[in-house]
């Protein structure tokens, strides 16, 4: 173990580099040594409990051995419309393993992990690292029996790794495959400051769903007074129902690193990274490729395209951590740490990555600045409302014909979109993943632009046939699970309202629990750190003023009942007192005896 | 005599802090006994509730007698009160929470240290443990929180002041800041 480490170090001697460290030693050793954390300790020259800090944060991270097979399950709402539950209940008992247990020989271990992006081809799952598409009875009996022969992964059939694109409907980006080197040839022709001015005038924003001005962005950057400037990209994608840049990235990765060296030649960067997340192994080494092929074509590396331009781009993997699409919070785990948003501002732009101006661009972002450095602003313009210009790429999951990818013109109603999935009988929408808000069926009118419904791009349809507490119960245990523990309005308040949730949805609740949940439900939204608290109580929020009836009909129509089984908490002191008599139990709920 | 306001107070899973940081109220006391009388109370030694205006809860709920007397208390009181971490949060006894209770059990009547004649406390007059330290508002309906560990004197006087002149209570900030 020792030389293991140390070989890795050798490559990766900064403690910037922590994660991928951790990554490599949980890979080989299905958990992180208490030696490993000592050793690496005293090479990258930082305390241990700083290391133990990192290995608790990230899900994807342990400090007890998992399985060699290690097997996770993806727990997104769309998993569940697909069966996942009763595919997991099969999992168990195929492997004789239980959720969140390691086998007692050590070779499996199975568990639940948020959503995976793979909503387009669940139910979904990830084994050691790599995802699963597909699953269903029989790909489990194969994995299962995989598993139990101990087979290599890399001697398993490729189809259970099959990741399809799915693309459905292209527009003005996927349509167009830029050539290699195009956009940047492009700058060079026109100059770097008129670059910038068409994609001020294409009028780009920011695609992760905030919609900064992409150009007001860079020119931000590149007006900091520092020698050092970085770009990032934020391939973090971890909303629940969205899967656009895995696509992106399988098959458009080219133009959009292209699209972060013409970022780099505006703000003058040097170096740049794409913060991928863990659940997109897969794409890992087929992007290192073709940044090795750009590097060899002169478009990446020293004094490229011979105009003295030097930009080169680092892969960085994350390791299952929701709240790291945050940028405050990637730039934070770009440095090898928890991450923990920061308090903005100072904004990225100003003090980013190691505390220099940093840009962070989702890849859409990213890609449609390639495509406006060929063919200039107007042609992006042209396209979308007056304050949302060109066109949003969509992950489209759920209950419709043809799940995937839907490129569309901003300003789009929700109605369009669903007619060309196949979308019938349908209840509402959840726009914008569990974060954004759920749409009823009485506002398909609404358009998709940042003047009504913005959206990062997760798209989630639900029909008639669907329980929308189900939704909310997934999204609400989705936010307690992912809170990074920061604030206390977070990190107590979202296992609140999963508690509270809980109780209602299982029928404990009574009048005053929904008021109590309403509160709650401000309290969090209110005085949050970051984004991630101030809208983990908006599936609660947009359904509760949806459908109060819902909500109503789950209650009793008594004063109250604890949320919990009374009588069953005292089944361990029952057993372990050997008693049976009447006190040694409690109702449920006790008839109030002067009424 | 009859029109005074009756309140009961009790300490469950608590350690009588509260109790005594409501004691510190001080000559207060004088002019709350003109306008309160004391029923169910570690302070008056009555065992049982009768109808009362307030009910004053100190501690969180560890055990099954805990909700026997809780229970009493909603029964008979118009205004249920959490007062204190304990109740509020289940406090200090709910750092067990995170150790299974079959362990806690064994360390305490088994297997630890100094233990003789090891044996699991088993008697009907002896109230079962729950398996976890809850807060009471997960057991009953709580009408209102009264923070702090223990609260303040002066929370104790504002907010019953504030019900006996027919007042919505409300906690200034320089009552409820704790740095």
């Amino acid at each position: 173990m020792r030389q293991f480490i140390q070989g890795i170090v050798e490559n990766n001697h900064q403690a910037t580099h922590l994660l991928q460290i951790l990554r490599q030693i949980q890979s080989r050793f299905h958990y992180i040594p208490e030696e490993a954390i000592e050793q690496l300790s005293g090479l990258l020259n930082i305390p241990r409990t700083q290391i133990i800090s990192v290995i608790e944060f990230y899900s994807f991270f342990h400090l007890t051995r998992r399985g060699r097979y290690e097997l996770l399950i993806s727990d997104s709402i769309t998993d569940h419309m697909l069966g996942k539950k009763d595919l997991l209940g099969y999992l168990e008992n195929k492997l004789a393993v239980a959720v969140g247990e390691v086998r007692s020989d050590g070779v499996v271990s199975l568990d639940n992990t948020s959503c995976t992006g793979m909503c387009d081809q669940g139910p979904a799952g990830l084994v050691n690292g790599y995802a699963l598409t597909h699953l269903d009875h029989s790909s489990i009996d194969k994995i299962a029996a995989l598993i139990n022969q101990q087979k290599p992964l890399s001697e398993w059939p490729g189809e259970l790794f099959q990741v399809d694109d799915n693309i459905h409907k292209s527009g003005l980006l996927l349509n167009q495959q830029l050539e290699q080197g195009a956009a940047l040839k492009a700058v060079l022709m026109r100059g770097i400051k008129e670059t910038l001015t068409e994609i001020d005038k294409s009028g780009l924003r920011g695609r992760g769903g905030a919609g900064f001005k992409t150009a007001m962005k860079w020119q931000f950057c590149s007006e900091e007074q520092q020698a050092e400037r970085y770009v990032v990209c934020n391939a973090d994608e971890g909303e629940p129902g969205t899967f656009k840049d895995r696509v992106l990235l399988n098959t458009y990765a080219d133009q959009v690193f292209e699209g972060m060296t013409v970022c780099a030649a505006i703000i003058g960067a040097k170096q740049g990274f794409l913060y991928l997340r863990g659940e997109y192994l897969h794409l890992h080494d087929k992007l290192q490729n073709i940044l090795e092929q750009r590097r060899r074509n002169g478009l990446l590396g020293t004094n490229i395209l011979d105009a003295g331009w030097n930009f080169d781009i680092e892969i960085c993997l994350g390791a299952g951590a929701y709240i790291c699409g945050e940028e405050s919070a990637l730039i934070e785990s770009l440095e090898g740490k928890a991450g923990i948003p920061r308090n903005r501002p100072p904004y990225p732009v100003t003090q980013g990555y190691l505390g220099k101006p940093t840009v962070v661009n989702n890849v859409e972002t990213f890609l449609a600045a390639a495509s406006i450095a060929v063919n200039g602003g107007d042609w992006f313009a042209h396209i979308g409302t007056e304050k949302s210009k060109g066109t949003k790429i969509l992950s489209i999951s759920g209950d419709c014909a043809r799940p995937g990818i839907y490129e569309y013109p901003f300003g789009v109603t929700v109605q369009t979109i669903l007619h060309d999935c196949g979308a019938d009988d349908v209840l509402g929408v959840q726009v914008g993943g569990p974060s954004g808000s759920f749409i009823s069926d009485q506002e398909f009118e609404r358009k998709l632009a940042f003047e009504d419904l913005a959206t990062g791009g997760s798209f989630i349809i639900f029909n008639t046939r669907r329980n929308i507490l189900d939704m909310v119960h997934n999204f609400t245990h989705f936010f307690a699970h992912e809170s990074c523990g920061f604030c206390t309005p977070c990190r107590v308040g979202t296992s609140l309202l999963q508690k509270q949730m809980d109780k209602i949805v299982e029928g404990h609740g009574s009048a005053g629990d929904v008021v109590a949940l309403e509160e709650l439900c401000q309290l969090v939204k209110n005085y949050s750190h970051c984004g991630l608290g101030q809208t983990a109580a908006n599936p609660i929020l947009t359904t509760l003023e949806r459908y109060p009836d819902l909500y109503q009909s789950r209650l009793k129509e008594i004063s109250y009942e604890p949320g919990f089984d009374l009588d069953g908490a005292l089944e361990t002191a029952r057993r372990m007192a050997n008693r049976d008599d009447a006190g040694a139990h409690l109702a449920q709920i006790e008839v109030n005896e002067h009424e | 005599m009859a029109n005074k306001i009756r309140v009961a107070t009790t300490s469950l899973a608590g350690c009588f802090g509260c109790h005594m940081s409501f004691l510190d109220i001080d000559e207060r006391m004088l002019q709350l006994v003109e306008v309160v009388e004391f029923d169910r109370s570690p302070l008056t030694d009555i065992e049982h509730c009768t109808h009362c205006d307030i009910g004053l809860i100190e501690g969180g709920v560890c055990n099954s007698e805990n909700v026997h007397v809780l229970r009493e208390f909603r029964n008979n009181c118009k205004i249920l009160v959490a007062v204190g971490a304990c109740a509020i949060n289940g406090g200090l006894p709910a750092m067990r929470n995170h150790i299974p209770l079959e362990e806690c059990l064994n360390e305490a009547y088994l297997d630890g240290i100094g233990v003789e004649n090891p044996q699991i406390p088993s008697d009907i007059e002896l109230p079962l443990l729950l398996d976890q330290v809850r807060p009471i508002h997960e057991v009953v309906k709580i009408d209102y929180f009264l923070p702090g560990c223990p609260p303040s004197a002066d929370v104790f006087w504002k907010f019953l002041t504030d019900l006996i002149e027919g007042r919505e209570p409300s906690l200034p900030y320089e009552l409820v800041h704790y740095d």
